[in-house]
């Protein structure tokens, strides 16, 4: 039966909350803030590619451009308000970038919409070429390379808060982006997201009860434009700069990866991605040269072996914990896992090595740190051992998958049946 | 009064081929009428042109007295004509119930609303799930429908097709590939779905087809050739040596 009220829903939000105000307190490293407040604007771009990939079935490769131009639009906006030529609070600005959005996903929406499938993403990467070439011919709105700065401490404090602090930014950002989240969930909810999921499935169909596929691509793709300028505003907002390259087909690219490894068939999917995406972006940038090797090769893992994203994995998990056979599982996936982390030993020692010598060598020699150990790339031993390491955990990996498939099996089949009975 | 459905000298040509060559059809309201005819004779392309998913190349359709040659898809639909296909054309990804649903909004005045949570929408809810029950899903209705039986699937297929409460309904082959007793149900679904409604079907099963029409014409080579009651139509001798000769008796 249909629940008009959910408490199952209500917690999970609530929790969703508590777990956003409560991070930057459990996390206090100096980057720890700042790359909450870049996974709460990523989380809401997501979100919102994936009102058009996930929901409407349409694949953009230029979803960017409405988050540069909303970031652009809001950037101009808050230096008028630092100016004093324009009134407007601080903590509203992304309605401004919002509004932004929505009016671009308005007119390249009414260009793109009419197409579906293959045809609409090869415009929507057009537009976005389009766009980035706009960028370079209007240097006054787009900044040039230098892009847009701007300051975010303007106007009056408001009960002390002024946005200084990123601390505050952070607030900011993490009440939009539940907001947003809300917003958008509550779309899926509404008669236009329910026929977005149809036109996905079958836009014929679509039209025999009624609705017109173009209309309800062009009014879900007007909706994701505005959701998608509000993270470009908070954007604006967390580093007080903007460039053109946040608006390119490389900023798409990223948030279709977000999207995918998350996963697209629901609704939180993208969130994780996000945030892990996010995490890695960050994170690995800090200790290697080669992090986007590493970022390639997980979204490859990912799509090879869930193409369904990780909100997939753990759907796919949710009978077995429901019949309490998780614990059947833990032997096979630590003995999965560690192999997973020999192989992944071995090709890091591999690839580190190989970075080492092709860019560094040159200037710090062929002795290099790795995990802790000094080695010279520049010997064989080392090559060796990394080899040796490498197929050793190749070996381990697949003979230790067999073991995790056939628990798999039991487990599925158990859990059918205790389910059944 | 108006003929419900009223085709005057409908050509269809796909380049140079002709599929229909000067259709005149006159379908009164609460009519069930059948359309038959060989292979290839045009039947699904009629369809096909009636509800707006090809356009003519000559010729008026109206529904109710008023044109709807050149228009839309939904634009038709939404003067009250309705299809069902004869290949299953469902929302697989979607649940029995909500498949249901999104076959009533329109109907029901919610059109794109972006404003109104659907689940809140009391008439929506109670119209999928008389539909569900019309149609006999009443444990399935939690099921997603791509995996549902091949029967279930075309029942849903009336289901979606009757639930914008659309007053001429279209059903392309709707027992085509059922056994007999499915077909018998399905036949029975179909008689009391389209109550009081006016009804067009392109059928191959004879037994449905004089079981079920009030009026039958008979399609050959994209034309007309006859038009009339079982009655007439068993009795007819053109419809005989064209078409029927082999297959009655």
């Amino acid at each position: 039966m249909s629940v008009m009220f959910s408490w199952r829903r209500l917690l999970v939000w609530a929790a969703t909350a508590a777990v956003m105000i409560v991070a930057p307190l459990v996390f206090t490293q100096g980057f720890a803030v700042s790359m909450l407040s870049q996974m709460g604007i990523a989380i809401i771009f997501a979100l919102s590619y994936n009102m058009l990939l996930g929901q409407t079935g349409m694949l953009s490769f230029g979803h960017a451009v409405y988050f540069g131009l909303g970031a652009f639009f809001s950037a101009h906006a808050l230096n008028a308000i630092g100016a004093g030529t324009f009134g407007w609070p601080v903590s509203l600005l992304p309605l401004i970038g919002g509004v932004a959005g929505l009016v671009f996903g308005v007119i390249f929406g009414y260009v793109t919409t009419k197409h579906s499938g293959t045809p609409f993403a090869m415009i929507s990467l057009g537009i976005a070429e389009m766009v980035a070439a706009c960028s370079l011919m209007f240097p006054s709105f787009f900044g040039g390379e230098g892009g847009i700065s701007t300051d975010r401490v303007v106007g009056e404090a408001v009960m002390g808060i002024t946005f200084g602090p990123s601390l505050q930014v952070y607030y900011l950002i993490a009440a939009w982006c539940f907001v947003c989240m809300i917003a958008m969930f509550a779309l899926t909810q509404t008669p236009l997201g329910r026929m977005a999921n149809a036109v996905r499935d079958n836009p014929e169909r679509a039209r025999f009860v009624g609705y017109n596929p173009t209309r309800v691509r062009f009014l879900m793709l007007s909706l994701a434009g505005f959701f998608a300028g509000i993270a470009g505003a908070l954007e604006v907002i967390n580093f007080e700069l903007i460039t053109a390259e946040r608006l390119g087909t490389v900023a798409s690219g990223n948030v279709l990866l977000m999207a995918f490894i998350g996963g697209i068939g629901h609704f939180y999917g993208p969130i994780i991605g996000a945030v892990l995406v996010t995490f890695l972006q960050s994170a690995l940038s800090n200790y290697t040269q080669a992090w986007l090797l590493y970022f390639g090769l997980f979204f490859l893992v990912m799509i090879l072996f869930a193409p369904g994203g990780i909100a997939s994995l753990i759907t796919l998990h949710k009978p077995v914990v429901q019949t309490r056979m998780l614990g059947r599982l833990a032997l096979p996936y630590v003995a999965a896992a560690a192999s997973a982390a020999v192989l992944m030993l071995g090709l890091v020692a591999l690839v580190e090595m190989l970075y080492h010598i092709e860019t560094k060598a040159e200037q710090v020699g062929t002795v290099m740190s790795l995990f802790g150990r000094q080695l010279d790339a520049a010997t064989a031993q080392p090559w060796i051992v990394a080899a040796i390491i490498l197929i050793a955990g190749g070996g381990l990996l697949a003979f230790v998958g067999r073991f995790v498939r056939s628990a798999w099996n039991d487990v599925t089949v158990a859990a059918n049946q205790a389910k059944g009975a | 009064m108006a003929a419900a459905l009223e085709l005057k000298g409908v050509h269809k040509s796909f380049g140079k081929t002709a599929i229909i060559n000067g259709v005149d059809l006159a379908i009164e309201k609460g009519e069930r009428h059948a359309v038959i005819g060989p292979n290839g004779a045009g039947k699904s392309t009629l369809f096909n042109l009636i509800s707006g998913r090809f356009p003519v190349t000559s010729g008026t359709i109206s529904l109710n007295g008023q044109p709807i040659t050149g228009l839309q898809p939904q634009q038709i639909n939404h003067r009250g004509l309705a299809r069902s296909f004869q290949i299953t054309n469902i929302f697989p990804k979607l649940s029995v119930f909500e498949n249901l649903r999104c076959a009533v909004m329109w109907s029901l005045g919610y059109k794109y609303s972006f404003w109104q949570r659907v689940g809140g929408l009391k008439d929506v809810r109670e119209r999928a799930d008389e539909l569900v029950g019309m149609i006999g899903l009443q444990k399935r209705r939690d099921t997603l429908a791509g995996v549902l039986s091949y029967a279930e699937q075309r029942a849903l297929e009336i289901g979606i097709t009757i639930g914008g409460g659309a007053d001429v309904i279209l059903l392309d082959e709707p027992t085509a590939g059922m056994s007999n007793t499915e077909t018998a149900d399905a036949v029975a679904l179909i008689r009391n779905v389209t109550v009081g409604k006016t009804l067009v079907m392109v059928e191959h099963d004879m037994s449905v087809v004089f079981g079920l029409a009030d009026r039958i014409s008979v399609l050959v080579y994209g034309q007309v050739i006859a038009t009339g009651t079982p009655q007439e139509i068993r009795g007819n001798k053109a419809v005989q040596e064209a078409y029927l000769g082999a297959e009655v008796e």
